[in-house]
């Protein structure tokens, strides 16, 4: 279940921004990713989770290990805090609703539209899925954004419990959670190459 | 990938969700016709296998560009690409999602709107089973079509002019089974042309619509 991250290259937009990153993500560890705004951080996640091809450089986990979480939370603003919840763990098929919920303390919302949630709250459900995918390793992309100083405690308690079961956490936050992780600073990997090459989806559509 | 196809069915008939909308489009189109080619009886029987048959088309196209665009935009689809579910699996179940919201409704509804273009009694029959036979692939071409356009800032229009002429043939085919049909002449061969091309776009479009996607979310 380990991450082993090679000599990785990635670019957004047809335009390389990280080169040779190296790291290695042990079962039980964290990994706290910082760089300014525009770093590469979210690329990164991005190429580890597989949305994106890297250009050179390669990632290896056990098959459908990653949980990835974005900025966008995933919501649909007209189903219930239960359903958007229910439909994920229905999709992953395993991991435990009463566990997530309990986690984030959701027992109250439960019946209300996402739409009428706070951001915060927003965010807590979209944390809340981590829990459900049952995967092990999770990378994650600023998951404090718009929570309060009582939900990053929830969130540090929740990665807190992933890391002790096992589990990994890949984590892009600007923020100090207070856990016991290693720290890995994006800044010395900005690309240097500015040329593009093969900048197939720029030309798509 | 039931709990998607339940999700998508559940988000079209809550509010906002779109469902309705296409039928409602369909209803206009055909009470309207009546009254721009006069009440000529004749003349409104021999285009009204055309008539239904473009306004399920359009109909059909006014709900494509949310297939994919909400679930882009509300982080779903990334979501939905890192989910154990294989993308031409998640593609095929939002066109099924969108025949059931959008092209079994129209096909249901079709020999009620015949009436009010006065569709000769044997048309009945062929207008329900083309427009059954051809309705999946115009689903299935608009879910491909939305897969090119996903991301894109008003992709709406592009869409329409993507999937328009991808829908020529059936079009061809489903009215001239329907025609055939209300004249009592043999449709038998255009029928298995349009069932044809049904199970074509069925069969290939799946993974073409789910490559287009990959390419659109990196």
């Amino acid at each position: 279940m380990e991450l082993i991250v090679e000599n990785l290259s990635c670019a957004r937009g047809g335009l390389p921004v990280l080169e040779g990153v190296s790291f290695r993500l042990k079962p039980g560890c964290a990994l706290i990713l910082r760089g300014p705004n525009g770093s590469g951080k979210t690329t990164l996640l991005r190429t580890i989770a597989r949305l994106q091809p890297a250009l050179k450089g390669k990632v290896t986990e056990a098959e459908d290990a990653i949980a990835y979480g974005a900025h966008a939370d995933g919501l649909k603003a007209t189903l219930s805090v239960a359903e958007n919840l229910q439909f994920w763990a229905g999709i992953y098929g395993k991991g435990s609703l009463e566990v997530a919920v309990a986690t984030f303390e959701l027992g109250n919302l439960m019946d209300r539209p996402a739409q009428n949630l706070s951001a915060g709250q927003k965010r807590r459900l979209g944390l809340a899925r981590l829990l459900v995918t049952g995967r092990p390793i999770w990378a994650l992309d600023e998951p404090t954004v718009s929570l309060d100083g009582a939900s990053v405690a929830l969130f540090a308690n929740a990665v807190r419990a992933h890391l002790g079961q096992g589990g990994s956490a890949l984590i892009a936050t600007h923020i100090d959670l207070g856990l016991d992780a290693e720290v890995l600073d994006l800044t010395p990997f900005r690309a240097s190459s500015q040329a593009v090459s093969g900048a197939f989806d720029e030309a798509f559509l | 990938m039931i709990r998607l196809l339940m999700r998508d069915l559940k988000l079209a008939v809550r509010a906002g969700g779109g469902f309705g909308l296409g039928l409602a489009f369909f209803l206009i189109v055909t009470v309207l016709v009546p009254f721009g080619v006069g009440p000529g009886g004749a003349l409104l029987a021999r285009i009204a296998p055309g008539i239904l048959w473009v306004g399920a088309l359009l109909a059909c196209l006014l709900s494509l560009d949310r297939i994919f665009q909400l679930d882009f935009e509300d982080g779903s689809l990334d979501l939905l690409a890192t989910a154990p579910i294989p993308m031409e699996g998640v593609v095929a179940i939002k066109a099924l999602a969108h025949w059931l919201t959008t092209g079994l409704p129209l096909t249901l509804a079709a020999p009620l709107f015949g009436i009010f273009l006065n569709l000769p009694g044997q048309g009945y029959l062929w207008i329900v089973v083309s427009l059954g036979l051809g309705t999946p692939a115009l689903s299935m071409i608009g879910t491909f079509g939305a897969a090119l356009s996903v991301g894109l800032k008003r992709g709406g229009l592009l869409l329409s002019l993507l999937v328009l002429p991808l829908y020529v043939p059936t079009l061809i085919f489903g009215t001239e089974t329907a025609r055939r049909g209300a004249e009592g002449l043999a449709s038998s061969t255009p029928a298995l042309m349009l069932a044809g091309i049904t199970l074509g776009t069925l069969a290939l479009l799946p993974f073409a619509a789910a490559a287009a996607i990959r390419i659109n979310l990196r």
